[in-house]
């Protein structure tokens, strides 16, 4: 049986530029805060970002350390797989680039973690080429801790599950491993373009 | 404690739309601790999907998303569950 | 269970910000106090937004109400309590939970709501009430001020035959205002009672933080926590 249809229901939905919003999107105004787990809370001094794996020797950095790396402003519109889109969001982090330079790697795949045990998949080449940050910094204030902060992963191009918050590295792996969500349901890849939402689409 | 969290009973209707028995009185022994307690009384988050974590040790227990007409269900987190016929 | 169609059949205003929507479902199981349903609303071109609410009222063949609190810049809140009329149509799926459940011949219960958490107390409040019961029951209910308590007049109404009724005031009391005028602390909740010899079943519903406050004094005094059933809301003022 098709739902009801509530007369006069609307929602609380922003305009949708053409071309802008992937399919069975909705553009939203807020920033919802949706997340699999509690909130952490690493203090500074205890934070590390770490890629690890397919490679030679770990690769360490202190939030000093991080900070002291060059950065970026990103401009990006961002689609969760729960249907809302945010467009011109703006971030200030560290690209993924940056932090792999100068790293040698046979493995195609990657993994992002997190404190609070949350993971996801990531090919290599989609976080390589000026696709992917690791972001510290939203609408020009630090990144509030309900949005990922200290740090949380930034990968505007797939949908936004895949932008791992409180992120604290990356294991390269020569195998695709599949990580909380794309274990569950969730697509592997997620690509909002062609609605790659969950298994088999 | 995080203000965005809820409970079991917030999981009920979906859970209620799989299950014939009621699932918010059942009880979930956690695998990670072992603790016990009613899936009522679960914490849960809501991410991409719906978590449900132990109350004691925040032990992913389950994990559920729900795409237009498929469910995805993992109670890997949890031991054992039982219901009452 | 899967998602049955609601009749509006009526809107009462409850506090300025509060209503009380009562429904007509066709084909309803009944419920029992304490329990809740998923509402969905569904817009003309397909997108759709889904909420739970407590079933505020007793059972009573397919009558249900609800009591929404309007969030400013909510989605649904300010649609249900701002556009829904006599006649209209929402989507209901339910009744559930059976952990958050009471009803005779239980015990007296001890209730403590922040807000619009009274909703499902209030149900075991009114099947309590007609049933009959006179079975010790204290509620406990804190409101930001005297205007904004839910079912006050019928709180009041009710007061006595075994029920009690306390309100804390958090932020602004009427003048010659003699009850509780803060948060809910241990302090208060040892006054109010019962104490945990009486091994009473507790009831806390409210916003995430308020529940965890309350039930967290609650298990400091000396309660069993299998015996405290809590019901969440999430964030405060959702």
């Amino acid at each position: 049986m098709p739902p009801i249809i509530s007369r006069g229901f609307r929602g609380r939905r922003g305009d949708a530029p053409p071309g802008r919003v992937p399919p069975g999107q909705y553009v939203t105004r807020d920033f919802p805060v949706l997340s699999a787990g509690p909130t952490p809370h690493t203090p500074l001094d205890r934070w590390s970002f770490t890629i690890t794996g397919e490679v030679d020797e770990a690769h360490r950095w202190t939030w000093a350390e991080f900070r002291a790396l060059p950065a970026e402003e990103i401009s990006a519109d961002i689609h969760c797989v729960t249907k809302w889109s945010k467009l011109d969001t703006v971030w200030q982090g560290v690209g993924l680039d940056t932090l792999l330079d100068g790293i040698e790697t046979s493995a195609e795949y990657t993994v992002a973690f997190s404190d609070g045990g949350y993971t996801t998949n990531v090919p290599l080449a989609d976080l390589t080429g000026g696709k992917a940050w690791v972001a510290f910094s939203y609408g020009g204030e630090p990144l509030e801790p309900q949005h990922g902060g200290p740090a949380r992963m930034l990968v505007p191009h797939l949908y936004f599950w895949k932008s791992a918050k409180w992120v604290r590295g990356l294991r390269l792996t020569a195998v695709d491993e599949p990580g909380f969500w794309e274990t569950n349901g969730y697509h592997n890849y997620g690509n909002p373009w062609r609605e790659q939402r969950y298994w088999g689409d | 404690m995080d203000e965005l969290m809820l409970d079991g009973n917030a999981v009920a209707g979906m859970l209620g739309e799989v299950f014939a028995v009621e699932m918010t009185t059942a009880t979930m022994i956690c695998g990670n601790c072992g603790m016990a307690g009613a899936v009522g009384a679960t914490h849960v988050f809501r991410g991409a999907g719906v978590v449900l974590r132990c109350p004691h040790c925040d032990n992913a227990l389950v994990k559920i998303v729900e795409g237009g007409t498929r469910m995805w269900m993992d109670f890997g987190g949890m031991r054992t569950l039982e219901i009452t016929l | 269970m899967t998602w049955q169609v609601a009749d509006v059949v009526g809107v009462v205003a409850e506090t300025p910000h509060v209503k009380t929507i009562m429904f007509d479902v066709p084909g309803w199981p009944g419920h029992r106090a304490g329990q809740h349903v998923d509402v969905r609303l569904t817009a003309d071109d397909g997108y759709q937004a889904e909420r739970s609410y407590s079933i505020a009222s007793a059972p009573d063949g397919t009558r249900v109400e609800l009591t929404v609190v309007r969030i400013g810049d909510g989605e649904v809140s300010p649609y249900l309590t701002g556009q829904l009329r006599p006649g209209d149509q929402i989507e209901l799926r339910g009744p559930v939970g059976g952990y958050f459940v009471w009803e005779p011949p239980l015990g007296g219960p001890l209730l403590v709501a922040g807000g619009s958490g009274v909703a499902p107390l209030m149900a075991m409040i009114r099947l309590r009430a007609a049933a009959g019961s006179d079975v010790e029951t204290r509620l406990l209910l804190s409101s930001r001020g005297w205007d904004d308590i839910i079912y006050r007049d019928e709180l009041q109404r009710l007061n006595g035959n075994g029920l009690t009724v306390v309100h804390t005031l958090t932020a602004s009391q009427p003048p010659g205002w003699t009850g509780y005028a803060r948060r809910v602390d241990t302090d208060m909740l040892a006054e109010v009672g019962p104490g945990p010899a009486e091994r009473p079943r507790v009831y806390v519903c409210g916003p995430t933080p308020f529940v965890e406050a309350v039930a967290e004094a609650l298990v400091h005094l000396g309660h069993q926590p299998q015996h405290i059933k809590t019901e969440r809301f999430g964030p405060m003022g959702s």
